[in-house]
């Protein structure tokens, strides 16, 4: 018999829980403080898409993402959190007009962090020009949010990773924490696949998948802040340490981070595949990165792997 | 889509002073139950609507299963479904009672 959830303590259950497998509820209940959750435009308002039912498609009540605001450490903060298993936590319209107006009211006030739990594959194809739209709004809310002085951290560790318009996002937030399981990119596996062949990218290669999109390569490449392991325990430490070191943005920072990408490019534009990147940077035995726990892969992270601190 | 209707009178009131609660997800094979404490003591009510047509007779029966057992007076289920099995609906619909039955909030 397993012990009433009531009687273990939240923070035992937010160490005990995979932030792969969570629902994006749950991923929320165990990152902010017990109890602290307050959720905006919640499931009872049946806030659901308009376009689903024109194509005989079931809805949800939240349209796939849980936007509200809670206590981090006794500090509030806004959150929202995608649920990747419903419709692979695609943007539609409801879906990403509750994303922008989350933000925006984090513009109004300025100086309380929004923390983005990303599990998207992009767009939702059913909406397509309101999804596109919305991610468009999505990344100037980020911007205008990040002018005003807002902290704006992406989590990355769901099983739909982060892709599409989702990686467009991400790269506008102020810092990322991934996991291994956290793919990001623009373009998916298979997108890749299609638009230019197997020779360029096999999609059921999953190795060349992981470590071409997966966390370890994002974190080592400085795309990445932190490394989380899959727990929702250590994805609250990750946001806690990243609300911590995120500097003042500006002009000055965005120039950083133009040569940030620029020298990355100088740098590993030639590489064929992500060891060869691992090798130029320095890494013994770089073909083993992909085996490593995430424990010896932070202390690896920690001496080689790049950041993004000071730039982004 | 189909939408389906079911109106049960009931033995007890549910426990619990929760007003709503919400579990699962839409995706294949699994559904999201929103339970919300809105109807007099002597009544349950469950609203669905799923993506597998034609089974209204085996919904009729895993709800009336589920209204015998948990007496779930006073609440109304409405039920988005993604062509889940009938177990899986009638443990979703149990974690809602006891869900809702949680003394926070």
């Amino acid at each position: 018999m397993t012990a009433p959830l009531q009687h273990v303590a939240p923070a035992e259950r937010a160490r005990s829980t995979s932030f792969n497998e969570a629902s994006a509820r749950t991923r929320l209940d165990l990152l902010l403080d017990a109890g602290s959750l307050v959720e905006f435009i919640g499931p009872e308002q049946r806030e659901v898409s308009p376009h689903l039912e024109i194509f005989d498609l079931p809805e949800q009540f939240d349209d796939g993402i849980v936007v509200g605001h809670g206590r981090l450490g006794g500090a509030p903060v806004f959150v929202a959190a995608q649920e990747g298993r419903f419709m692979g936590g695609a943007f539609g319209e409801v879906h990403g007009a509750k994303l922008t107006g989350l933000l925006r009211a984090a513009r109004e006030i300025g100086s309380i962090p929004v923390l983005i739990l990303f599990d998207t594959g992009g767009v939702r194809l059913q909406e397509a020009n309101a999804g596109e739209l919305a991610i468009a709004e999505i990344m100037r809310a980020v911007m205008e949010a990040r002018s005003a002085g807002v902290k704006v951290i992406g989590l990355i560790g769901g099983r739909s990773g982060c892709y599409g318009g989702g990686g467009l996002i991400a790269g506008c937030c102020s810092a990322l924490a991934v996991s291994e399981a956290g793919r990001v990119a623009v373009s998916g596996p298979e997108v890749i696949e299609t638009n230019r062949g197997v020779e360029e990218f096999d999609s059921r290669d999953r190795a060349l998948v992981w470590r071409t999109m997966g966390g370890k390569h994002r974190r080592l490449l400085g795309a990445a802040d932190v490394f989380a392991d899959d727990t929702v325990q250590d994805f609250r430490e990750a946001a806690r340490e990243l609300i911590g070191l995120i500097g003042p943005f500006g002009l000055d920072r965005l120039r950083a981070e133009q040569g940030r990408l620029a020298d990355r490019l100088r740098r590993f534009g030639a590489c064929q595949d992500a060891v060869d990147i691992w090798t130029v940077e320095g890494v013994a035995d770089a073909e083993t990165v992909p085996e490593l726990p995430a424990d010896q892969f932070i202390a690896l992270a920690s001496r080689i792997g790049r950041s993004s601190r000071d730039a982004r | 889509m189909e939408d389906l209707s079911f109106h049960h009178p009931v033995r007890e009131r549910a426990g619990g002073i929760r007003q709503s609660a919400i579990v699962g997800v839409v995706a294949s094979g699994n559904l999201e139950v929103l339970v919300e404490r809105v109807l007099p003591d002597a009544e349950c009510a469950v609203e669905i609507k799923t993506a597998a047509m034609g089974f209204g007779e085996v919904w009729s029966a895993v709800i009336g299963d589920f209204v015998e057992r948990y007496s779930p007076g006073g609440l109304k289920f409405s039920i988005n479904d993604g062509g889940a099995r009938p177990d899986t609906v009638s443990l979703r619909l149990a974690q809602a009672v006891r869900l809702i039955a949680g003394s926070d909030r």
